[in-house]
């Protein structure tokens, strides 16, 4: 018993020192701008580069439309499924997971070989990046919300909203959504941290997103990439840390969070 | 297939209303009614027909033509070329030697947070802390090895200065195989906790208890109960991170610069036109991958039916 708990602390350890040592190496590192003494000024000068805002407003942009997008091919679908056809949840369970089995780099030669020529060219819009992103990020949009879904009572509530009269419109506005609160801000912050800083699909498709940018400057710069890795973990902490209070306060078993756009 | 799909789901339907309301034209009619909810799924499958099966169909059918379009197995013939084997069986080495460390270390610090006795507020704080850095990935990964183990990385100058070790002098080079390695194994190692740990939690406590009052020890437990009711899960999870090594691109292209041989530079290369090959030839190796990636996740869904027999 004693020895059980004594080798769990000594693995536990090893843990932490793999995990934190390269962050706080990183950070150590990333004060090193000025030559001799600590100081931010890599930090700095990634924020008064302008490109930095350009590049990183692009991707939010980008983003923001995954997330609407998303959020709109997915709720819809599965709460039509538990309520009309149960039947097709294995279908619609594998076609949500399925991104996991297809590599970004398998999806983005799929996506240029597909649409480069007519009759449907979009290799140069940015439709097809945001599709690419969206189909990235299914699962873990379909997680959230089967998770949130399972967690209510979904065929009471809407038997219950209309007996009292409501439409299809209320019904989703004023009583599923409401519910699905915690899945969709879930579900928002993974897909945000995720495409953000993604970067196979935005280079393929040469796109001057967040991603390609840091790789750049990972080539030119010394101390301004450690900066950024600092601030890309401060940023996946922040969605992340901000999603595992919100589902931890709602009792939930919480949202399928793990494999990344590597 | 659909049809089938459709007609399956509209059956019971049909036996509903076939008993209120005879006729032949009535009938038609509640069939129609069966598969009309369908429709409500176009949307869905439309896009995802659109942007995944289109796509990853047409990596499949590019890889069986030539240049100009016709049926050819030349493709793969070319697959057998020394140099992509080379690149495949280091892909491999480096998927496998991750997945093995990650799935390890990770499988250990599971056990530590779940059973191993440690207090709660910990297991908290890991599995936080995985659902954190098995996303932290790609890019900034990249970088923050690059500060902590390059050639004038914090570690590397700190061994140099305190004990006077030549990191790079042994052989040790973070771009290529065990720079790689390392850097994959952190993402790796919080997803393997994320995974097994359920597993974990799940196995009941009894066992354990009857096994101590059978006499057996820590270590027999282990051998003879804990094992083998795990195994499936385990090398489930192996599969799910062996496969995640392999398809990574993003952390591979920004530690190397795209000068490391893994498949999926190598297919990278193929798409930006930086290597004077024909682009069929990147269709193979990218349906080798396929290949690779349908096998892991057909033999991940089956170990995963395995071992819901015990663990819940």
């Amino acid at each position: 018993m004693k020895r059980r708990t004594r080798l769990s602390w000594l693995w536990f350890s090893i843990g932490i020192v793999y995990f934190f040592l390269p962050l706080a190496a990183t950070f150590l590192f990333s004060l090193h701008g000025k030559k001799g003494v600590l100081s931010f000024a890599a930090y700095r000068n990634v924020f008064v580069d302008p490109d930095f805002l350009k590049t990183f407003g692009f991707s939010l942009e980008m983003a923001v439309l995954t997330v609407l997008v998303g959020l709109a091919l997915i709720v819809p679908t599965a709460i039509w499924i538990q309520l009309k056809v149960p039947k097709a949840k294995p279908l619609f369970d594998v076609f949500t997971l399925l991104p996991f089995a297809i590599p970004p780099i398998i999806l983005a030669f799929g996506l240029i070989r597909s649409y480069s020529r007519p009759p449907l060219a979009l290799v140069s819009s940015p439709v097809l990046l945001v599709a690419g992103y969206v189909i990235i990020s299914f699962p873990y949009i379909y997680r959230s919300v089967d998770s949130g879904l399972r967690a209510m009572d979904l065929r009471g509530l809407c038997e219950a909203a209309q007996s009292l009269g409501a439409g299809w419109g209320s019904l989703l506005f004023r009583v599923v959504l409401p519910n699905l609160r915690t899945a969709l801000l879930s579900a928002t912050f993974l897909t945000l941290a995720i495409v953000i800083g993604e970067l196979t699909l935005a280079v393929l498709l040469a796109w001057p997103a967040f991603g390609p940018y840091m790789a750049l400057m990972g080539r030119n710069r010394a101390y301004e990439p450690a900066a950024l890795a600092i601030l890309s973990f401060a940023l996946t902490w922040g969605s992340i840390g901000l999603i595992q209070a919100l589902t931890r306060t709602d009792r939930d078993k919480g949202p399928g969070v793990g494999a990344g756009a590597h | 297939m659909a049809a089938g799909i459709e007609r399956a789901g509209a059956a019971p339907e049909r036996g509903r209303t076939v008993a209120d309301a005879p006729g032949p034209r009535l009938q038609g009619r509640a069939w129609l009614r069966g598969v009309r909810p369908w429709g409500g799924l176009l949307p869905f499958l439309a896009f995802a027909f659109l942007f995944m099966i289109v796509p990853a169909s047409s990596i499949v059918v590019g890889s069986f033509q030539s240049a100009s379009g016709s049926f050819t197995l030349a493709n793969f013939a070319h697959l057998l070329t020394p140099s992509i084997l080379g690149s495949y069986l280091i892909t491999i080495k480096v998927s496998a030697a991750t997945a093995f460390i990650g799935g390890l270390l990770g499988f250990l610090i599971a056990y530590a947070i779940s059973v191993g006795g440690l207090p709660k507020s910990l297991k908290y704080f890991m599995s936080t802390f995985s659902g954190v850095a098995s996303n932290f990935a790609g890019v900034p990964l990249a970088f923050a090895f690059i500060a902590t183990l390059g050639r004038v990385g914090l570690v590397t100058v700190l061994l140099r200065t305190l004990f006077g070790v030549e990191l790079y002098d042994s052989g040790f080079n973070l771009y290529s195989f065990w720079g790689l390695t390392l850097t994959y194994t952190y993402f790796q190692i919080p997803l393997m906790i994320l995974i097994i740990e359920p597993s974990l939690e799940g196995m009941k406590k009894e066992w354990r208890e009857a096994s101590e009052s059978l006499g057996a020890s820590s270590f027999q437990y282990w051998l003879k109960v804990g094992v083998p009711v795990l195994l499936p899960s385990l090398l489930a999870a192996l599969i799910l991170l062996f496969g995640n090594a392999f398809g990574a691109y993003a952390t591979a292209y920004a530690l190397t610069g795209g000068l490391i041989n893994i498949v999926p530079i190598l297919i990278g290369a193929q798409i930006r036109g930086n290597v004077l090959h024909d682009a069929n030839l990147g269709y193979a190796l990218a349906f080798g991958m396929v290949i690779v990636m349908t096998i892991s996740i057909l033999a991940y869904t089956w170990l995963q039916r395995l071992s819901s027999r015990w663990v819940k």
